[in-house]
């Protein structure tokens, strides 16, 4: 276990450092200069120069990149262009709310998607498997932020429930602000959880399959204690590991509806610093965002392996 | 975990997650019999930061120009130059002098008095060495600020400038006081009706009323700019009646909609937009005249104003807003007219027209007028390569590197045609006629006399057909119909909401 552990703390760091360089080059090679971009059309030449300089800008690569990786190791992600602001205070007001907006999509998919699953499983080839099959197929298909907007319709214009959008901030109270993230939260859940649905359905049935199960319903249990006691927790190896791969879209998710939302998360930070062409805070997010999602599928592998030990002495 | 726990658990949750959305979705149902005094602007841009003395983005001085920090001078809702920080000045004969008497109750929103000291410490600071000022140009005329005592100021200037009091009354030259002046982009201190509250990054930027402003009261007391950058969740919050007032409301096609609605206000100004197809001057075979006349002849104005901004806007004939004193009538200059067109492009040796790129920067008018107009120069021969860019590219390719052919976008500074005589900008016209203009316009106050320069360089842009004048971009405002006092027209880029109320 010890060396398997090693070995994936090992390609962690080696793919974090991959993906700084790489996120430096890309955006090294796409032309803008961010001072020109701050200071407009309307710029003086000496302006422009005089911003460049207080940006560290006119230093060559070799010394902007040491100097970003090794401020990042120091826990100093650097200023942004843009806001003025530390990218850390920036990233940490942000993950304020995505990180809430994340964390309650994810309970809303997997409250709606195992329980679902379970039940199609229970009904095999009958009509409750039929439309539970037919929501996932329908979940996979709609894209998200179409999604969103229809409930932004319902919800907000047409029933006046919700705002259409924007976050009050925390210090608003906690009331105001879960409100601005329940509708993001269901528009970003319901596509997570048509597949989740599926899978565990699947899952279920492979565990239905299995030669326990069948003696447990020898015995004479009700149905649902086995779904319940025998299949649901084998089920749910599969679909641990399935939430954790679904972490990344859950992120690629939340920029779609961040921005339909205007919620002001990572995801939408990210997407204004291209446009502003705010360099250390794209370079960072990034990093950031690589290093989190390759974190958490190293924490799922190193979790199913405390599970079930096969995969340790494959990987 | 025991099975029946997790049960236990799980059902919690979701018992709570319903529960939850339950008591959120039943909103506070309000009976108001007073006005309001509170006001939610919406706008598209979030600022970056907001210190109207350090940054070009205009998003800064939508959310502070005349609310939370005032200029020297300001401009009114006509685009006038009135008094801001300073109640009345004098200018000497020679134009060279300026001496402001600055308001004397004025005080910072941090409770300390606002006098002539902070005047001087201000204008040194946009002219200095360091600045990192966006207009610093506005300061370059300025030899000497002197404060005699604490209410008067007395700026020298170095040669005549016709247009300081109006560059005085931009954000760039926003009166701040050195103790806070370094914290304003967090957290801004001046002198306006209005102080800042919060700021929750992303999302909104909070005012409120400065009960120790030394003039008007503001009839709001509280006034919420939200940043909302897509057009649909634009109407969307319109609808939902999160937002009160959208000023610079670009999402044209939505307009009929809410024209339809009685809860809604449509209001549609001018701005000083002028929106242009940029052409490389050095450029073969933009360096003949006519083809530059040829393209104007190709242009169908009407045809593209009606496309791209669903008949809200006014055509121009040269870089001048039609709103303007001073302001000629130049759009009958090159009637729309495709065979003349092809007879100038025959006379210039192009029979059969050429090929050519037009680069195209992020805005919706943008893109749209330059799909329009490639077909419409197609018509005449010039076969245009539409190539869309982002923002950055643009600015490093086009605005700053030159390199392109042809590009559209839309000039917001007010009364910048002079940038027609800057030596190195990217249009790379050179014309010692329009120069000569120029400087006599620096020597010259008399209003009279201006306009009638302002008139002739407007002539020899559009003689020289330096670039394809098209349109005014027009300022749509959406609102509810009980906002009352929001400006019309944009003679700047500012939300001065000194001046609202709800009926």
């Amino acid at each position: 276990m010890l060396a398997f552990l090693v070995r994936r703390l090992l390609t962690l760091a080696l793919t974090a450092w991959l993906a700084t360089l790489v996120v430096f080059a890309v955006l090294e090679a796409i032309p803008g200069d961010p001072a020109l971009v701050m200071l407009g059309t309307s710029a003086q030449p000496e302006a422009v120069a005089a911003l460049r300089a207080q940006m560290g800008l006119d230093r060559p690569w070799p010394v902007r990149y040491a100097g970003w990786v090794g401020g990042m190791l120091h826990g100093d992600f650097g200023t942004s262009l843009t806001y003025a602001r530390p990218v850390a205070g920036l990233v940490a007001d942000r993950l304020a709310i995505t990180l809430p907006l994340a964390g309650l999509a994810l309970l809303l998919s997997a409250g709606i998607a195992i329980p679902l699953g379970l039940f199609a499983a229970g009904r095999q080839g009958r009509a409750g498997d039929w439309a539970v099959m037919a929501f996932g197929q329908m979940g996979i298909a709609v894209p998200g932020f179409w999604f969103a907007i229809l409930l932004i319709l319902l919800f907000s214009v047409r029933l006046g429930w919700f705002s259409a959008g924007g976050f009050p901030g925390w210090e608003a109270g906690a009331a105001p602000a879960l409100k601005a993230l329940l509708l993001p939260a269901v528009a970003l859940a319901l596509p997570e959880a048509a597949i989740l649905a599926r899978i565990t359905r699947t899952a279920a049935l492979d565990t239905l399959r299995e030669e326990y199960v069948r003696t447990a319903v020898a015995k004479g249990l009700p149905r649902r204690v086995v779904l319940r006691r025998h299949v649901l927790p084998n089920a749910l190896i599969p679909v641990a590991t399935i939430l954790g791969l679904q972490f990344s879209f859950l992120v690629a998710g939340a920029v779609v509806v961040e921005n339909v939302f205007t919620l002001p998360g990572l995801g939408r930070l990210l997407y204004q610093a291209i446009g502003q062409h705010d360099l250390i805070v794209v370079q960072s997010v990034v990093v950031l965002l690589a290093v989190t999602v390759v974190a958490v599928n190293a924490l799922v592998d190193i979790a199913c392996a405390a599970i079930d030990p096969r995969p340790r002495v494959t990987a | 975990m025991p099975n029946r726990q997790r049960r236990a658990a799980l059902a919690v949750t979701m018992g709570a997650v319903l529960g939850l959305a339950g008591a959120l979705a039943a909103g506070p149902v309000l009976a108001q019999a007073a006005p309001r005094t509170d006001l939610v602007v919406g706008m598209r841009l979030e600022p970056p930061h907001l210190d109207p003395t350090a940054g070009a983005a205009a998003a800064i001085d939508e959310v502070t120009y005349a609310n939370l920090f005032e200029p020297l001078t300001r401009i009114d809702a006509e685009g006038k130059v009135v008094p801001g920080f300073a109640e009345k000045w004098e200018v000497s004969a020679d134009g060279l002098t300026y001496t402001f008497h600055l308001r004397k109750g004025a005080k910072f929103h941090d409770g300390s008095d606002a006098d002539s000291a902070d005047v001087k410490f201000s204008l040194d600071r946009a002219r200095g060495a360091e600045s990192v000022n966006a207009q610093k140009g506005y300061f370059a005329a300025i030899a000497g600020v002197e404060a005699p005592d604490a209410r008067t100021v007395v700026v020298t200037l170095s040669r005549p400038d016709g247009l300081f009091l109006f560059h005085m009354a931009s954000g760039d030259a926003a009166i701040v006081a050195p103790e806070s002046a370094g914290a304003n982009k967090q957290t801004p201190v001046g002198t306006g009706p209005f102080k800042f509250e919060r700021w929750v990054a992303g999302d909104r930027v909070v005012l409120v009323r400065n009960p120790d402003y030394d003039g008007p009261k503001p009839a709001l007391e509280r006034v919420t700019f939200r940043f909302i950058n897509d057009p649909a969740a634009q109407v969307a919050a319109l609808k939902a009646g999160d937002i009160d007032s959208f000023p610079q409301f670009d999402t044209y096609e939505a307009l009929p909609q809410f024209r339809d609605d009685g809860a809604f206000t449509v209001m549609v100004g001018t701005t000083e937009g002028e929106t242009i197809l940029g052409t490389n001057n050095a450029r073969k075979p933009f360096d003949d005249v006519r083809v530059r006349r040829a393209m104007a002849h190709a242009i169908d104005r009407k045809t593209l104003i009606d496309g791209v901004l669903f008949g809200n806007g006014a055509a121009i004939g040269s870089h001048f807003p039609p709103h303007r004193a001073g302001y000629v009538d130049l759009t009958g200059l090159y009637p729309y007219d495709p065979d003349k067109a092809k007879a100038l492009l025959a006379e210039a040796g192009l029979p059969d027209g050429f090929a050519t790129t037009l680069r195209l920067p992020p805005p919706i008018y943008a893109r749209r007028s330059g799909e329009l107009i490639a077909a419409m120069l197609a018509e005449v021969g010039i076969r245009v390569t539409v190539e869309p860019m982002e923002w950055a590219p643009w600015l490093e390719k086009v605005f700053k590197g030159k390199d392109y052919d042809l590009t559209l976008i839309a000039h917001t500074e007010p009364l910048d045609i002079d940038i027609y005589g800057r030596p190195d900008y990217y249009f790379n016209y050179q014309s010692e006629r329009f120069n000569a203009v120029g400087a006599e316009l620096d020597r010259t106050q008399d209003p009279a006399k201006r306009n009638a320069l302002y008139g002739e360089q407007q002539r020899i842009l559009a003689e020289d057909a330096v670039n394809g004048f098209l349109f005014m971009l027009p300022s749509a405002t959406v609102q509810k119909s009980a906002v009352q006092g929001m400006w019309v027209n944009r003679p700047i880029q500012a939300n001065d909401v000194t001046g609202v109320r709800w009926k």
